[in-house]
């Protein structure tokens, strides 16, 4: 397996640098967070433990395509669950494919624990092995903060307490919150990113409470992943209309393993009902396009494919922008993005490189590359 | 807006004249279905101090909620004088048929025997102030979703009328569509040759995104988009096309444009998840060029034509979209922009024309 991906990591790609923007570390077990938590919080972790807005113990309502949602050939020989095991990511992922920045999402479930207290203990438990088991174990590597989202105020502690470390690069959310992102009770912790500089990355999942359709609970995972993108444009929405960019004109967002085709129909729609709507959102001084040109950014897995290829070019240009896409291949979901496959059709150069690495750089503030 | 009949604003316009798929015929007042109403309805109306069930789609003030010249005078709400209708719409426009779609809050009630008997009344009050005083409308049956097997008694009683063309139903609803919760609705629609659209609007209680509650209008309206998506996902996935393979569904007053990008991303999983989904038996685009149409107001278009016109063919079939201007509901000012792009004059008499007819059986 690890022989057949180091083959193509050089078949048909060339000199492109890769910023692998969504790779996602998993904390082996609920034992490695121990030592980062204070008794106080090992004791509760151990007493009553993990509570969410469903009544499952393991697992969720919306079973994965595979266990643990991962490649079936990203099980560690370690016997460790996928993507806990630096050697083997390492030898499947960042050597493989000669990746130049990988930027670590954890989705160890924090925010949406219902204990806000204990969701701010795990977040610093979880930033803390970050450190400790990732960021100085490869340069290469680099995390973004987890923060407690539904209680902005414990999220801009957290920000504050770890911001100075050079690894992070971004605070992380999940796409499915308690409210829409853009509304009030989130400002505290926009204000703390930007602050410190880092963009806000919003990623695929959450259980926020809400039923995951504005008409309810649908049956099945594959309506559960696809409706995914609903939840990314009703954020879209929220932060755009709430004026979230004009109080926070700094602030950086990136929408993080939810597609991309979705956007350029949602910033048209915006754009026409602004024009008859306007004066109900004064705040708003220009079109809401511009808006999400100048704010946000999209990772590009899951890349919809369409049935011409060459229309997958005609959604890039619907975006207005070649400096919004950024590479990712979601290591090691078993809907992962090969960068040699990636794309069905070939990109012209310069967009290529800004995807598979340069927008990324400017965004984050890489270094550029020897 | 009183403009010269005779002029055809679409080259592409047949003589017969066009079809639009999306007027709105708004209930005066609740004391105007009285009339339709057993008195122990009548009565708790009264008893109850029910003043209206008028749903908030669309606040009474709002630019979008009525084009310019559209309210009566009388103060009645936009869309409910027959007069305004036929000189602003019917002959300027020389509309061969026009679609109502009533949109009196039905579906948002908790009581279901109440919701029925509503319903009926609408319905009633459709045939008697709209169906039978003007021979070029059509309208869709008000039923309680919210009570599937009430809906169903409903669309048996009026399917056979010929006034009537469509099951209505609110795209924000208490399950997504698919759920064999509703199916006794589909086997109607379906036995009786109904297509059954699915309109803007809808009000369960529940949060209107997926998110939760939206503080603003603006959004609350944009992100009907995203209702409509998730519906057409749910009864993809819950293989109602399967179990029903003639029925159709009319996606009403979501706009179009995010089609394309909803179809690839549900073929892709489809082709990665399908094992948990049997019944759909082929690509879920195939199953959307089958069986979903949908109209075409709000436009939602891009600031460049050609991008529009990209769209269209991304969609990838020519018999979804079906012309609409969504009467009062203001959307573009020249007559022209109701359709703001250049088509093939082939394109352009299926979208004007031929697909309603077709999904309609006019």
């Amino acid at each position: 397996m690890v022989e057949r991906l180091a083959e193509s990591a050089t078949e048909g790609r060339g000199k492109v640098s890769i910023v692998d923007c969504d790779i996602h570390n998993a904390v082996p077990s609920p034992e490695s967070l121990k030592p980062y938590l204070s008794s106080r919080w090992q004791k509760h972790q151990e007493m009553i433990g993990p509570r969410y807005r469903h009544g499952f113990t393991q697992g969720d309502p919306y079973p994965r395509g595979n266990p643990n949602a991962a490649r079936l050939d990203a099980w560690p020989p370690s016997g460790l669950p996928p993507g806990s095991d630096l050697a083997f990511m390492r030898e499947q992922l960042l050597d493989a494919l000669d990746i130049e920045y990988g930027i670590l999402n954890c989705l160890d479930k924090v925010g949406e624990q219902l204990n806000e207290e204990y969701a701010a203990a795990l977040a610093r438990a979880v930033n803390d092995w970050q450190i400790a088991e990732w960021l100085e174990k490869d340069p290469r590597l680099r995390a973004s903060i987890v923060v407690p989202y539904e209680n902005a105020d414990f999220a801009a502690a957290e920000i504050e307490r770890v911001s100075d470390h050079p690894g992070f690069v971004q605070i992380l959310l999940l796409v499915r919150t308690r409210e829409p992102l853009g509304r009030r009770k989130y400002w505290r912790m926009y204000e703390a990113a930007e602050h410190y500089g880092l963009p806000v990355g919003i990623h695929f999942g959450g259980m926020g409470g809400n039923p995951i359709t504005s008409s309810g609970w649908p049956s099945y995972y594959i309506e559960d992943h696809t409706t995914m993108s609903q939840a990314f444009q009703s954020q879209v929405i929220s932060l755009v209309s709430e004026g979230v960019f004009e109080r926070f004109p700094d602030l950086r967002v990136v929408m993080i393993e939810g597609g991309f085709a979705w956007l350029p129909p949602l910033m048209w729609r915006l754009d026409k009902h602004w024009k008859r709507l306007r004066d109900e959102v004064p705040h708003l001084k220009r079109l809401p396009s511009e808006y999400v040109k100048e704010h946000i950014w999209l990772t590009t897995q899951p890349m919809e494919e369409p049935t011409n290829p060459k229309h997958l070019l005609q959604v890039i240009e619907h975006l207005g922008s070649e400096e919004k896409l950024m590479f990712s291949t979601d290591y090691p979901h078993w809907d992962y993005d090969d960068p040699n496959r990636a794309f069905p059709i070939r990109l012209p150069p310069d967009l290529k490189q800004k995807i598979f690495s340069e927008n990324a750089r400017a965004l984050y503030r890489f270094e550029a590359g020897e | 807006m009183h403009e010269t009949s005779g002029d055809k604003t679409f080259p592409g316009q047949a003589a017969a004249g066009i079809i639009d798929c999306d007027v709105h015929n708004n209930v005066p007042s609740i004391e105007a279905i009285y009339p339709h109403l057993p008195d122990r309805w009548r009565d708790y109306l009264i008893e109850h101090g029910v003043s209206s069930i008028e749903p908030n789609y669309y606040p009474r003030g709002a630019p979008l909620s009525a084009r310019p010249g559209s309210r009566p005078p009388s103060g009645a709400p936009p869309g409910s004088d027959l007069g305004l209708l036929r000189e602003q719409l019917l002959d300027p426009w020389e509309v061969q048929c026009a679609i109502l779609n009533c949109l009196y809050g039905v579906q948002m009630l908790y009581n279901d025997d109440w919701a029925a008997a509503m319903a009926r009344a609408v319905n009633n009050w459709q045939i008697a102030e709209w169906l039978e005083k003007d021979p070029r409308l059509r309208a869709s049956i008000v039923v309680p979703a919210q009570s599937p097997e009430l809906a169903a008694e409903e669309i048996d009683r009026l399917g056979g009328h010929p006034g009537f063309v469509q099951v209505l139903l609110l795209v924000r609803a208490k399950m997504p569509y698919g759920r064999r919760y509703y199916w006794p609705i589909y086997q109607e629609a379906e036995r009786y040759g109904l297509p059954v659209g699915i309109h803007a609007g809808g009000a369960t209680g529940d949060p209107i995104t997926p998110v939760g509650w939206p503080s603003y209008y603006i959004e609350d309206y944009v992100s009907l988009a995203q209702a409509f998506q998730s519906q057409v996902i749910s009864l993809v996935s819950e293989g109602v096309f399967a179990r029903f393979p003639q029925l159709r569904v009319v996606l009403i007053e979501g706009g179009f444009t995010w089609l394309p990008s909803l179809m690839w991303r549900l073929d892709k999983n489809w082709k990665g998840v399908r094992r948990e989904v049997p019944w759909v038996d082929r690509l879920p685009s195939e199953v959307i060029h089958e069986h979903i149409r949908l109209t075409i107001q709000p436009v939602d278009e891009p600031p460049t034509p050609e991008h529009l016109f990209q769209i269209i063919e991304q969609i990838g079939s020519e018999e979804l979209l079906l012309f609409s201007t969504d009467y009062p509901h203001w959307h573009f000012d020249k007559r022209e922009d109701a359709l703001p792009t250049k088509l093939p004059s082939e394109l352009e008499r299926k979208i004007l024309v031929e697909n309603a007819q077709a999904v309609y059986q006019l």
